[in-house]
């Protein structure tokens, strides 16, 4: 969208100043947390339990070394729940990027044929097949987890990466559908309608003319069903044990602990935020977009 | 004249995707729905037995329940109406003409893409009464050492929402604001418009449907709030932040009482069915 009405004016070297002040604070208000975050990764347990908070202090790596490697200590091995964490970060991250990926893969395989037969084609009851789609991601996630942990449990699905992948398609397919839908809607028909009258198959329209119009819009599709997935907890908590427990599961198994080695939570956080974080600065033009479904533009 | 396969390929290509919408989304709940008419307990084990509609009448005869939507409610008025307000003014610092202001919005936006399990693990943290930072930089200004989890852990489960939330308020609101005409708004300041007659004649209906969409879409997304609170308070101190999506966790994987669980989920979903109707007609609306 042209950025047209923005307001330019020339403003006295006060208000500039007052303006970047204004500025500064909101971004360390809204950065802080974060920034606070990866630094505690960069303390010891001593460090992390300081007060005053220590704002200089001499950064160590070991607990991005301890989360992967077992260095169990006493008091570790009478709480126990380090134990959990510093054996297997490997695995949980290695389960959630195999979660993510297959998931992904599958629905954004199922979304994009639909979304291009609905923009395309419209076949009868498409405006209502597309609102029953997204009705579906309106729903509480706790709701549709109850009866699935019990199918889940009596076909052998539970606590597999199979089990998790399938879910996460059902879960990310209204975005997958709708985002691509409003990436077809956007490109012209000519070329396509041209070939159709020259005798091409449609189903080589589709890969040959349609999909490499798109492009762009699938990879930022990509960027906002891995977030989906990458942040979801619920999920992973019900239906998953040990061995196929993603990394947001083992984040969350240190709730209600005393004592908690914040450094090592915070070494294992910042590994697993900052690659969706990084993701925003490529997907910042079309944020507001993937957050709706498609449906707003954005700026 | 298409021949039959041509014809039948629109349909190829959406079957795949309903396939999914059946298995994983239709009859689970409908399975869930027939049980919530059952007593069963899974851990007890044995024959569900049939009880019509007591599970219902008894989850909403209970007080419990009532109080549970009542604090549900309360997080989601106190989030959804201090995220607008930030949310507001964030859209109009962002409006401006300034180096650096691309950056600035990303870096505003960055909560969004944090895990919500994440954050609410880590604001325990941040709010720790005896070492958190938020507790240190309060004490600095005030002199007053707050226990924020314990004595104030509505305030606080509102304020890690708002954290992550609030970037998403201002997206819609900037680009409400963006999309305002330049000549409408040049005309106001020929008019000599006072800046709150330009706001309600110029700038309030180019933006109105956008707010509307991202008020809406808040209130949805906070009313199923469930990882940050979880994380953060757990609804304590006893029940005073234990939204209703956690009591249903609660009945449904702590106590096991899943055919109760699932009436509650019904109950749920009926209100949430409300208020997406509410949200598609918005958006139908905006899209047009």
């Amino acid at each position: 969208m042209a950025t047209t009405s923005r307001i330019v004016r020339r403003r006295s070297p006060v208000k500039r100043a007052l303006l970047y002040l204004v500025v500064v604070i909101v971004c360390l208000i809204f950065v802080f947390p974060i920034f606070w975050m990866v630094t505690t990764a960069f303390k010891t347990r001593a460090q992390a339990f300081s007060w005053p908070p220590l704002f200089v202090w001499e950064p160590t790596l070991r607990n991005f070394i301890d989360i992967f490697i077992k260095r169990q200590t006493e008091i570790e091995a009478i709480t126990g729940w380090e134990l959990e964490l510093a054996t297997g970060a490997e695995i949980f991250f290695y389960n959630s990027i195999i979660v993510t990926f297959g998931s992904i893969a599958l629905a954004l395989i199922i979304g994009t044929l639909a979304a291009y037969s609905f923009s395309r084609y419209r076949p009868t009851g498409t405006d209502t097949l597309m609102f029953f789609i997204l009705s579906t991601r309106m729903l509480p996630a706790i709701v549709v987890a109850i009866p699935i942990y019990f199918f889940y449990k009596a076909l052998g699905l539970y606590s597999t990466h199979i089990g998790l992948i399938l879910l996460y398609t059902m879960f990310n397919l209204p975005f997958a559908v709708w985002m691509m839908k409003s990436f077809f809607d956007e490109i012209p028909k000519d070329i396509e309608q041209a070939a159709m009258v020259d005798g091409t198959t449609p189903i080589k329209i589709f890969y040959k003319i349609a999909l490499p119009q798109v492009l762009v819009g699938l990879a930022a599709t990509v960027g906002f069903l891995i977030i989906n997935v990458w942040n979801e907890f619920l999920f992973a908590l019900l239906l998953t044990e040990r061995s196929v427990r993603t990394v947001p599961v083992a984040i969350a198994s240190t709730r209600g602990e005393v004592g908690i080695n914040w450094g090592l939570i915070a070494a294992l956080e910042t590994l697993y935020v900052l690659p969706a974080i990084i993701l925003i600065f490529l997907l910042q033009k079309y944020l507001l977009r993937g957050m709706t479904f498609g449906t707003v533009r954005g700026v | 004249m298409p021949s039959r396969s041509e014809k039948l390929f629109p349909i190829f290509l959406i079957i795949p995707a309903l396939a999914v919408v059946f298995f994983l989304v239709i009859f689970p709940l409908v399975w869930a729905l027939g049980l919530s008419f059952y007593k069963y307990n899974v851990l007890r084990g044995g024959e569900p037995i049939f009880v019509g509609l007591a599970n219902y009448i008894r989850l909403l005869g209970s007080e419990f329940i009532w109080e549970r939507f009542v604090t549900t409610a309360e997080f989601v008025v106190a989030a959804v109406a201090l995220e607008f307000i930030l949310g507001f003014a964030l859209a109009f610092l962002f409006h401006q003409e300034f180096t650096g202001r691309r950056l600035a919005i990303t870096l505003v936006t960055m909560p969004l893409l944090v895990a919500p399990i994440a954050a609410g693990i880590f604001f325990k943290y941040i709010y720790d009464a005896t070492f958190g930072i938020f507790t240190y930089l309060i004490w600095a200004l005030t002199g007053v050492q707050v226990n924020m989890t314990k004595d104030y852990a509505m305030l606080a489960v509102v304020l890690l929402d708002a954290w992550q939330w609030t970037p998403f308020m201002m997206l819609f609101i900037l680009a409400g604001l963006e999309a305002v005409p330049k000549h409408l708004l040049e005309s106001a300041e020929i008019d000599r418009l006072s800046w709150f007659d330009k706001f309600r004649v110029v700038i309030w209906p180019t933006i109105r449907p956008l707010v509307m969409l991202a008020l809406l879409f808040r209130t949805m997304d906070a009313f199923r709030t469930f990882d940050t609170v979880f994380a953060l308070t757990e609804g304590g101190p006893g029940t005073q932040t234990e939204l209703i999506s956690i009591t249903l966790y609660r009945i449904a994987f702590k106590y096991f009482r899943t055919g109760e669980a699932c009436a509650l989920a019904f109950i749920v979903l009926v209100i949430v069915i409300l208020l997406t109707n509410l949200y598609l007609r918005m958006a139908r609306r905006v899209t047009e």
